[in-house]
């Protein structure tokens, strides 16, 4: 049997008098397809943010494929199959998908401190480019600057971008948040033909997106695991339904 | 060798290496540029001024053009690699090659040593911390007077070039074209340097440092990396001025030095590498010009030149210039200062 993908021990994090991360333990298995969900201010992005990297918990361990990362700094754990996307697009507005593409992959092979080659002369690197182009329906757009591109296909290089760097833990942020009816259907197949090996952490407000993505369901609330379970058990659970599904709740 | 076998993989390879090729409009540049020093010999020694504060602005933006890193202190490497260059001459070490490899190592050395002060803090504590240097440097070399001459300089004899080229007072020519050699090596590297992986990372850098980290690139030691660089040039660039002019003085580490190299690559344009050196064409022509005929105020010209370019922007005055060149030639001369 093998260990969990990523692991959070007793993560806690203080902001001054605020307990942003209370406590907080779980598992993510290897290609696991799991969601996290809370109302605002429920401390996602902070428990992102500590299992990434950015900052550092107060208490606490974080365990990638069994190896404590907690000391590692973010990029150190992107080398190591740790990737993520952002809420807000992170990207690089004047770079075509191309060259944002390249870079990622290049870096990956430790080829991107590479000073006195032409970028483009590797056959295996512009092929996987091409590869991601082609799977993330950018080919219309790859040579254009990335602030030119529509908001969904931005929404797609993102997730492009954190694929490029081969992980064995992806953790997607909000991923569709913000994008236009007609350009949903887009993000939903690039979710779904994600690679199946690779473990997903899904925070997500969109509870459509939730129950069709997720096999597992962590709910957070001020800061604490409140529950986790299969989508079936989250939805009849009284505790989520009053905390956070309301009174539209899904069902 | 495998090639490229699809459509969209010659397209994304062509897109990727597309600034690799010398263009025309570049060529004609160097050529123009050296056809000058031949044609105005009378002129060298302002050529040759030219040459070398447009290396000196090169180094400038290798770390604003490239990582979007802000300095005020470039003049500390000039500063250091004119005294190296110089006291290794003035101690019988002449050789001008030898010098400015010495003072391109020296000012790299203080570069990379320096470089982890500007991995924290934003723009203006990158200024202040660079500026802080520039001038605490400027003050050891004022304080171990036994070293550097102190408020007198040092003066010094200067090998030919390659055993060959006098150099100096009578060889004005020969230093112009000295600097152009140097300054079009030093050019083709940089470019080089800009289209490859570590090029593309630093652009990344620049635009985004959030998801380069994010991208797995450790940001600190990339940004240390071309720090270290651009000391070398701007080292490179103060032993070629104290070499051609064979004197140095305290004023080199002068806080002027660091804003005039600023103002010269604002005016060309930072981020395609020509910049610097027509930024410093211009401005160290117009100052010719103008301080003939107004010595006092030339300084007024020059800031009205920045404030207009600012105000109106300098893609306008760049749409100018190629609808003026398309005139001359048919097909415009197009920049690539995307």
């Amino acid at each position: 049997m093998t260990g969990p993908a990523l692991e959070a021990r007793g993560l806690q994090r203080q902001f001054g008098a605020l307990l942003a991360t209370d406590n907080v333990s779980f598992a993510l298995k290897p290609g696991a397809r799991q969601a996290l969900i809370g109302p605002n201010g429920a401390g996602k992005t902070t428990l992102i943010n500590l299992l990434t990297g950015v900052i550092k918990p107060t208490e606490g361990h974080v365990l990638l494929e069994g190896r404590d990362v907690t000391g590692l700094s973010a990029n150190e754990r992107v080398r190591l199959g740790l990737s993520r996307t952002f809420q807000i697009n992170q990207l690089f507005p004047h770079l075509s998908p191309i060259e944002s593409l390249g870079l990622a992959i290049s870096e990956r092979n430790r080829s991107g401190a590479d000073f006195w080659r032409v970028a483009g002369t590797r056959p295996a690197i512009v092929a996987e480019i091409e590869d991601l182009i082609t799977r993330f329906g950018l080919d219309a757009d790859m040579q254009k600057p990335t602030r030119q591109l529509p908001y969904g296909k931005q929404r797609l290089l993102e997730i492009a971008l954190a694929l490029a760097t081969r992980p064995r833990v992806l953790l997607l942020d909000e991923p569709a948040a913000g994008v236009p009816e007609e350009e949903r259907q887009d993000i939903l197949a690039a979710l779904a033909a994600l690679p199946s090996d690779v473990a997903i952490l899904l925070i997500e407000h969109d509870m459509d997106l939730v129950f069709t993505f997720a096999t597992r369901i962590s709910v957070l609330v001020a800061g604490r695991l409140l529950t986790e379970g299969d989508p079936e058990t989250i939805a009849q659970d009284e505790r989520v339904r009053a905390v956070y599904l309301g009174e539209d709740g899904h069902g | 060798m495998i090639a490229a076998t699809s459509e969209t993989a010659r397209r994304i390879e062509a897109h990727l290496s597309r600034r690799a090729r010398w263009r025309l409009s570049e060529i004609a540049f160097w050529l123009a540029a050296l056809a000058a020093i031949v044609a105005f010999p009378s002129r060298a020694a302002l050529i040759n001024e030219i040459l070398v504060a447009g290396l000196f602005a090169l180094s400038l933006d290798l770390i604003l053009g490239l990582a979007g890193i802000v300095s005020l202190g470039q003049a500390a490497f000039l500063g250091v690699g004119a005294y190296a260059a110089a006291i290794l001459a003035s101690k019988d070490y002449a050789d001008p090659t030898l010098g400015l490899a010495v003072g391109a190592l020296v000012a790299a050395l203080l570069g990379f040593v320096t470089a982890p002060l500007l991995l924290r803090g934003a723009d203006l504590t990158r200024l202040m911390v660079t500026l802080g240097v520039s001038l605490l440097l400027g003050e050891l070399a004022n304080r171990n007077s036994w070293l550097t001459g102190g408020a007198d300089g040092l003066n010094f004899s200067i090998a030919p070039v390659l055993g060959l080229f006098p150099i100096g007072f009578t060889g004005q020519r020969n230093a112009a074209l000295y600097s152009f050699a140097v300054l079009f090596v030093l050019f083709a590297v940089a470019r080089r340097l800009r289209q490859s992986p570590f090029g593309l990372a630093l652009a990344a850098i620049r635009e985004n440092r959030l998801r380069a980290g994010a991208l797995g690139i450790d940001t600190s030691w990339r940004i240390v990396a071309i720090y270290t660089v651009s000391a070398a040039y701007a080292g490179a660039a103060g032993a070629l001025l104290a070499q051609t002019t064979q004197i140095v003085s305290l004023d080199l580490f002068d806080f002027h030095r660091s804003a005039d190299v600023m103002l010269m690559l604002i005016i060309g344009g930072a981020g395609y590498l020509y910049g610097g050196i027509i930024g410093a064409a211009v401005f160290i022509v117009l100052r010719d010009v103008i301080s003939a005929a107004t010595p006092e105020y030339w300084e007024f010209w020059i800031g009205l030149l920045l404030v207009v370019l600012v105000i109106v922007g300098r893609e306008r005055f760049q749409d100018l210039v190629r609808r003026a060149a398309s005139v001359v030639v048919p097909r415009p001369a197009r920049g690539d200062a995307a």
